[in-house]
């Protein structure tokens, strides 16, 4: 292993604290639906500038990996993904509380975050020069079709209901391009108002359209927020490790993708779940059963988004081109404190780079008994908690947390017209998350497209530009198997039971 | 403090200043006299002399007593980016920001409120409380840019700067293995190929953008601007090869040294970092440009307090800590105090609007 004489210097008393302490600040950070990774790390800057570089790198990965893992909690417990990373978590997650399995679905997602953790920062130690190189041979045509792939998402998702899946998706495609435009600088969409000129922030939009009709539904209805069908007793922890170890080519697996889109800098920890949610629903015996509480499904994409951690510092090191939004901010502390990143950083300056991987190794490691009791708290607090108090603490939560996003009124306006629209729209059987891919996917595809045209107009070339690269049609031929493949599966199992009959 | 540094044997130090003072513009050395001349007048220039010795050697905090501005700062002063964390603009805020807290004992707060390219936040801007505890960072082009495309909330007027303290030059970068071995190289190319030397930068109505549309005037081409989000992009693109130039910043050069080459910087002198990259004045283009970053306080607070902070943000210009942190980071520090801040955006806009008009940008 290399620099593993590093590894003790990763050991020290306060790298250790500094670890638990970060574990446990972003796991609590991460599971408020509002207050995401980038910001958590971006309030610790400060703090970081009179540590040694390697400290301040721990400090701030703890952080960061345990938020993260934080926003499985709302995610599973609320149906509000704490992060945009957590989304692809409450299509199975939810459903398991639902029924009375939120103990078990916490303690999944903890241990699926942990290995997804581990796999990304194994990556991180053992590959990251050459693997950096992904970041570069991703253009924008690639992530024009990347995200043309998340779309085709909304087939799975919307099984039965295709044509309101479809019309969920325009109307987030169309959410996504309100706003000045990032790229064209055009003002679209806003109607004159200055509420709408920022464009509509992602997780405002989360928590509006996942959370608010959660707790208009609480207050309509006498039911309980969550079936409790045994006296929460323990962590179920043996159960989940059964499941785990069952399940451990489905972790692989989504950790490795979760790596990789991680390395990407335009993707990030949403893309990267719904991708690993995908590839396991595709790839399960039990298809059918997703989207109704199957754990399989929270343990792709917990252990996919953990993943993107480590992924993401793959360029951010290397290149000096941060993988995910929080790296752009730890970048910027690292420069602050003089430390130049780039391929010498491993040679050079090994004992800042391996001190740190060691140190994200031991902050995953932390996480598993750091997370459990939080978890465990925090499903007890959900589930005994009368309405009457869960309702306006967690209504107050959102708005604070929007708020806090971008110090933004206009946000929080945003937020609960979208939630009112969600409810309503909930109640003729349209679900959120086709809207919501819509609106992420959108903007990446739309800078993807307008970006690989421009550059294959000059050139002349604009069919080799989308057709012709070999990345490009990789891309394209997983979206065609995404598509195809319920049709393809249908006609091969018809095709067999007549073998059978013959 | 200017003459004790000057006097300071440490040779390094000397050489900074020198170079720095050269490489900004000329309203440098104007503004550096005019700040000096109130704390003069007010007291004898002995103890000016002391004040200023004491304040670079033992206690920071005297001079803004000595110097008679009543006890501001005297709470931790709110500094608002319109931007999100880890780019440029917060970068530069988080260097003020250690300075700030030796010089004047207080915290500098650094908040974001990003949104529509900087709008949203200064759009917002003129409703903040104006007591000198609220101020907010400030990008050319983006406030002469923006208002024009679109009623965007703010006007050029509506933002009343007090301090334009460093810019980003812009610069012409290709990968280090490019065959484009000279700016000539580059002309040469675009003239054989009208429109199909493709070019990234950061966003469109920018500096990067300006100064393409600027330069391939100047030089009589014609290339195509790739507009990214960011300049983090800009430069991915760069280095995997899907344009073949990048119009970015001398920060480029800086952070991606041994992987890419600047051919030209957009500077009056070249920069203290890259001695061997030259301006595109000498190459004959008379580009000087880039993305200047200033501070503005809500139009509420009182010219005192304006004048106080347009001082004290060039205290922490003229520290030599914080210039060698700037100028390594590939950037060119700039002194427009609050005097002089509304000449200098005046000049600067009937630049961009003309390029920006004749690109289209804006109607």
């Amino acid at each position: 292993m290399p620099g593993v004489e590093y590894a003790l210097a990763a050991l020290t008393l306060f790298n250790v604290m500094l670890a638990l302490g970060g574990v446990i600040a972003g796991t609590v950070i991460g599971s408020l639906p509002g207050l995401t990774a980038t910001m958590a790390v971006a309030v610790l800057v400060p703090i970081t500038f009179s540590m040694p570089p390697a400290s301040a790198l721990i400090l701030m990965g703890a952080i960061y990996t345990g938020a993260i893992y934080g926003g499985a909690y709302a995610a599973i417990l609320l149906n509000t993904p704490g992060t945009p990373s957590a989304i692809a978590t409450t299509f199975d997650g939810f459903p398991m509380a639902k029924r009375g399995d939120g103990d078990l679905a916490v303690t999944l997602a903890c241990i699926a975050s942990v290995m997804g953790g581990l796999i990304g920062a194994a990556f991180l130690l053992g590959l990251a020069p050459p693997l950096a190189k992904v970041a570069l041979a991703f253009g924008p045509v690639e992530y024009f079709w990347l995200a043309v792939f998340g779309l085709t998402l909304i087939s799975a998702l919307s099984e039965g209901n295709l044509l309101k899946g479809l019309i969920g998706a325009c109307f987030g495609l169309l959410l996504s391009s309100i706003g000045i435009a990032e790229i064209s600088a055009d003002v679209r969409f806003t109607f004159g108002s200055q509420v709408l000129l920022g464009g509509i922030e992602t997780v405002s939009a989360l928590i509006g359209l996942y959370c608010v009709p959660v707790l208009i539904d609480l207050v309509a209805t006498p039911d309980r927020h969550l079936k409790v069908t045994h006296q929460p007793k323990g962590f179920r922890f043996l159960e989940s490790l059964r499941i785990s170890w069952a399940g451990k080519i489905n972790l692989l697996r989504s950790s490795v993708i979760g790596t990789l889109v991680g390395i990407l800098p335009g993707a990030g920890g949403s893309i990267a779940g719904l991708v690993a949610y995908s590839e396991a629903r595709r790839a399960s015996k039990r298809t059918k059963h997703f989207g109704t509480g199957e754990p399989e499904g929270v343990q792709a994409t917990e252990s996919a988004n953990n993943a993107t951690v480590g992924g993401g510092f793959i360029p951010t090191l290397v290149l000096g081109i941060p993988g995910t939004p929080p790296d752009a901010v730890i970048l910027g502390a690292l420069l602050i404190q003089g430390v130049r990143t780039g391929p010498n950083l491993f040679t050079e300056e090994g004992s800042i780079v391996y001190t740190f991987i060691y140190g994200l190794f031991l902050a995953t490691l932390l996480m598993l008994p750091v997370g459990l009791v939080i978890g465990r708290y925090a499903y007890k607090i959900i589930i005994t908690v009368p309405k009457a108090m869960l309702v306006p603490t967690v209504a107050f939560m959102t708005m604070i947390g929007t708020y806090s996003i971008r110090n933004s009124v206009s946000d929080v306006i945003i937020m609960i017209t979208l939630g009112v629209i969600g409810w309503i729209l909930n109640r003729f059987g349209y679900s959120p998350s086709p809207i919501v891919l819509g609106l992420i996917l959108g903007r990446i595809a739309e800078q993807g497209f307008v970006q690989g045209w421009t550059i294959g107009a000059a050139t002349d070339d604009l069919a080799t530009m989308f057709f012709g690269r070999p990345i490009s049609l990789a891309i394209i031929a997983f979206i065609a198997l995404s598509l195809f493949y319920p049709l393809i599966r249908t006609r091969w199992i018809g095709r067999r039971r007549k073998v059978n009959a013959d | 403090m200017i003459r004790v540094f000057e006097t300071e044997p440490g040779a390094a130090v000397v050489f900074k200043r020198c170079d720095s003072a050269a490489a900004a513009p000329k309203t440098v050395l104007r503004q550096q006299a005019r700040s000096d001349i109130p704390v003069k007048e007010e007291m004898p220039m002995k103890l000016m002399r002391l004040a200023a010795l004491a304040s670079v050697l033992v206690l920071p905090a005297s001079l803004s007593f000595a110097a008679g501005h009543g006890n501001y700062p005297d709470k931790s002063v709110n500094y608002i980016i319109p931007f999100g964390p880890g780019g440029e603009s917060d970068i530069t805020a988080r260097h003020q920001q250690s300075f700030f807290k030796t010089l004047f004992n207080e915290d500098l707060v650094i908040s974001y409120k990003p949104g529509g390219g900087g709008a949203v936040g200064w759009s917002q801007l003129n409703g903040m409380k104006g007591d000198g505890y609220t101020i907010m960072g400030i990008n050319l082009p983006h406030i002469v840019i923006k208002p024009k495309q679109k009623n965007v909330g703010f006007t050029t007027e509506d933002i009343t700067g007090v301090y334009m303290f460093h810019y980003t030059p812009d610069a012409l970068v290709v990968t280090e293995d490019s065959p484009f071995e000279s700016l000539q190289d580059i002309i040469d190319y675009a003239e054989k190929n009208p429109g199909k030397l493709t070019l990234s930068g950061s966003g469109k109505g920018t500096a990067n953008h300006l100064a393409q549309i600027r330069f391939d005037k100047m030089a009589g081409i014609k290339t195509t601007y790739v507009a990214f989000k960011g300049t983090g992009k800009a430069v991915t693109a760069l280095l995997g090869k899907q344009v073949k130039a990048e119009w970015g910043y001398t920060s480029v050069g800086a952070k991606h040294e041994g992987k890419v080459r600047m051919l030209a910087v957009a500077m009056d002198e070249r920069h203290p970092k890259f001695p061997d990259v030259p301006t595109f004045k000498e190459l004959g283009f008379d580009l000087v440009s880039g993305a200047y970053r200033g501070i503005a306080v809500p139009k509420s607070t009182p010219e005192a307090l304006r004048v106080r902070l347009s001082e004290m943000i060039g205290q922490i210009n003229a520290d030599p800590g914080f210039r060698e942190r700037m100028e390594n980071d590939g950037m060119a520090l700039l002194d427009v105090g609050y005097a002089d801040y509304k000449t200098f955006v005046d000049d600067k806009a009937r630049v961009y609007l003309e390029a920006a008009r004749e690109a289209s940008v804006i109607k």
